[in-house]
């Protein structure tokens, strides 16, 4: 029942049981082991992980730009719009990045080129895949015109263009970045951790322009953090990833009010409760598993509560409480999933 | 109809401002190398020379005062006619040394593009790419690296024999892996950068990559590289004209009025102080010149 209604889904993003691996002479680090994501014409996915889960990865291999060597897919499909991104050459990828798809990365220190005028890299992406008015390539003097006009859309004044990166502050160039990736109306934004290395009162500036963006041109979101306020924020569904897995999967409000997983739950606990501050915030014990020797049965059994014998030894199943909603865990079962409680939460 | 207006004059002051902030980043090197007094020494020396290589012409003719032969004014003392004095010939030594900078900087010159053009590209190839490409390219470069670039030149010259062009190919080959390995070095951080992943995203293609992302943001160094190298290339042209093997006689060259002075040099020193004073003058400009541009241009200090 849960295929047919999949099917009829009209999915931007669509990965089916990606794996991706590192190898390196050190051993094979096993990045992604079977990931699934989909993404919904127009709507946002929230992708939360703790550092090293296989986040940026996923971001990366979408753009097929894994550095090879050592990452190699080793099996698994991404369907954007319905195409399969594996069996395109370089040329047509060269085509799709930027135009269909287009990244935000972590850091805009280190995102901008240091010795390039800011409208000139917004030009750059403009020039490379959008055709002027007589169907030829369009001239540098247009798609500097267009530079600035996306430049006073992320609100920066336009004649601020033909200044460098080092003149604007932290916040002005994520905008800036994020004026590039929207520079040529992308059908999908990959944002990783658009906002990390930002402060909050710019983060909050930044996210609500973006979610302005996002509502204006329809764009779909992957966005790739590790901050659940961010995510309740913006985004529509949420995939929480642990050692290269999506662990659980649902709306926003069937992972933050129905909570399965005791990884997510755990997630939750980390967070400070201004209500009650005198509780002590539960860390989740321990570290993510060594990616090069993953453990045989769930990886996250080594630092789960209520880690079972079965645990240890075999991959739990996946189990729908909706049709969206799924969780990835040998607690639960078709008819306690419906009902929860079994976390102490 | 107002809101065109508007538009229209930010674009109006912005392109008051636009020719300023273009040269932002040149002209802050420019301000931090002007504060520098050893490297404005050096730049002016260098501005002179240059001067007496294109004006040489005009001083003094080449036909008439730089290799006609006077055997009736030979070995004179430096006097008002003759600052410098005249050489075994009766010819004006000052009169050589201004043509002979025109010899040293065009050879230096062309040799320094060629190595910086050729080392240059095949360093950022290997830099960008690494792996098997880079290996293939830099073991190449290691075998001329392994000989001595003036013993390289002098074998070069040896086998091909003396003259302007050979000349130039000789010091351009020596040059070459030198270039090649600064170029490599300043583009393998750049190449892992972000901003170069984030081009890649954006659907740049290699060679957009390499040409309007790594080679700008790793410049600092190869220019610092090539103000030196012109340096060392005046000496080995001297050095190899001192052999015998650079610029035959008459031509004017520094290193071959000093081969030629040699054999006077206990009556008659000034025939050698003058044109060694020059290289050595030459060479301390363009190292003072290079040092200074490198602190100037080091992001370490901005």
């Amino acid at each position: 029942m849960n295929e047919e209604i999949k099917n009829t889904k009209d999915l931007e993003l669509d990965i089916k049981n990606l794996v991706v691996e590192y190898r390196t002479p050190g051993g094979v680090t096993q990045a992604l082991n079977g990931l699934d994501l989909e993404i919904e014409k127009g709507k946002t996915l929230g992708l939360v992980g703790e550092t090293g889960a296989g986040k940026t990865t996923t971001g990366l291999s979408i753009l097929q730009l894994i550095p090879d060597p050592p990452g190699v897919i080793v099996d698994g499909s991404i369907k954007l719009a319905g195409e399969d991104v594996m069996l395109k050459s370089e040329k047509e990828m060269e085509k799709i990045r930027g135009q269909q798809v287009s990244m935000i990365f972590q850091d805009p220190m280190t995102s901008l080129n240091p010795v390039m005028p800011v409208e000139d890299q917004i030009a750059e992406v403009i020039e490379m895949h959008e055709l002027g008015e007589d169907g030829k390539p369009i001239s540098h003097s247009a798609a500097i015109l267009k530079a600035k006009e996306m430049l006073e859309l992320v609100g920066i004044p336009g004649d601020r263009g033909t200044e460098f990166p080092h003149q604007f502050s932290g916040g002005m160039k994520q905008r800036v970045v994020i004026a590039i990736a929207l520079a040529c109306n992308p059908k999908l934004l990959i944002a990783d951790e658009p906002t990390t290395a930002l402060d909050v009162t710019i983060q909050a500036q930044v996210l609500e322009m973006m979610k302005g963006l996002r509502e204006k041109y329809g764009t779909s979101m992957l966005m790739i953090t590790h901050d659940l306020g961010i995510v309740a924020e913006i985004c529509d569904t949420v995939s929480v990833i642990y050692a290269g897995r999506v662990i659980e999967h649902g709306t926003l409000e069937d992972v933050f009010d129905f909570t399965r997983h005791p990884y997510t739950e755990g997630l939750f606990n980390s967070l400070p409760d201004l209500d009650h501050r005198e509780n002590r915030l539960k860390p989740i014990k321990g570290l993510m598993p060594d990616p090069t020797n993953l453990p045989k049965g769930c990886a996250f059994c080594p630092r789960c509560d209520y880690a079972m014998e079965i645990c240890k030894t075999e991959k739990p199943p996946r189990v729908y409480r909706n049709d969206e909603h799924y969780v990835e865990c040998f607690l639960y079962n078709e008819q306690n999933i419906k009902e929860g409680g079994l976390l102490g939460r | 109809m107002a809101k065109k207006k508007q538009t229209e004059t930010v674009v109006m002051t912005a392109n008051g401002e636009q020719v300023i902030k273009k040269q932002n980043l040149a002209l802050e090197t420019w301000r931090r190398l002007a504060k520098n007094w050893s490297a404005m020494v050096g730049l002016a020396i260098v501005i002179v020379l240059v001067l007496c290589a294109v004006f040489a012409d005009v001083l003094y003719d080449y036909d008439t005062q730089v290799i006609k032969q006077n055997i009736s004014n030979r070995l004179q003392a430096p006097s008002g006619e003759h600052p410098m004095g005249t050489d075994e010939v009766g010819r004006d030594v000052l009169a050589r040394i201004v043509h002979g900078s025109r010899i040293s900087l065009e050879i230096g010159l062309a040799a320094n593009v060629f190595s910086l053009t050729v080392g240059g590209i095949l360093g950022a190839i290997a830099g960008f790419y690494g792996h098997r490409v880079d290996n293939i390219i830099m073991r190449i470069m290691d075998v001329f690296l392994a000989i001595p670039g003036t013993l390289l030149a002098i074998c070069i010259m040896a086998a091909l024999g003396s003259s302007i062009f050979n000349l130039i190919i000789a010091l351009a080959v020596s040059g070459t892996p030198g270039y090649a390995r600064i170029v490599r070095g300043a583009v393998l951080p750049v190449r892992d950068m972000e901003y170069v992943e984030a081009a890649r995203a954006i659907g740049c293609t290699n060679k957009r990559i390499i040409f309007k992302h790594v080679i700008p943001n790793s410049l600092a160094p190869v220019i610092v590289q090539a103000t030196m190298h012109t340096a060392t290339t005046i000496l080995t042209i001297a050095g190899l004209s001192f052999l015998g093997l650079g610029i035959s006689p008459p031509t004017p060259e520094w290193g071959s009025m000093l081969s030629a002075g040699r054999a006077y040099i206990r009556g008659y020193a000034y025939l050698t102080t003058f044109p060694g004073l020059t290289i050595m003058i030459t060479i301390l400009a363009f190292n003072l010149l290079g040092d200074g541009l490198r602190d100037a241009l080091d992001p370490r200090l901005r």
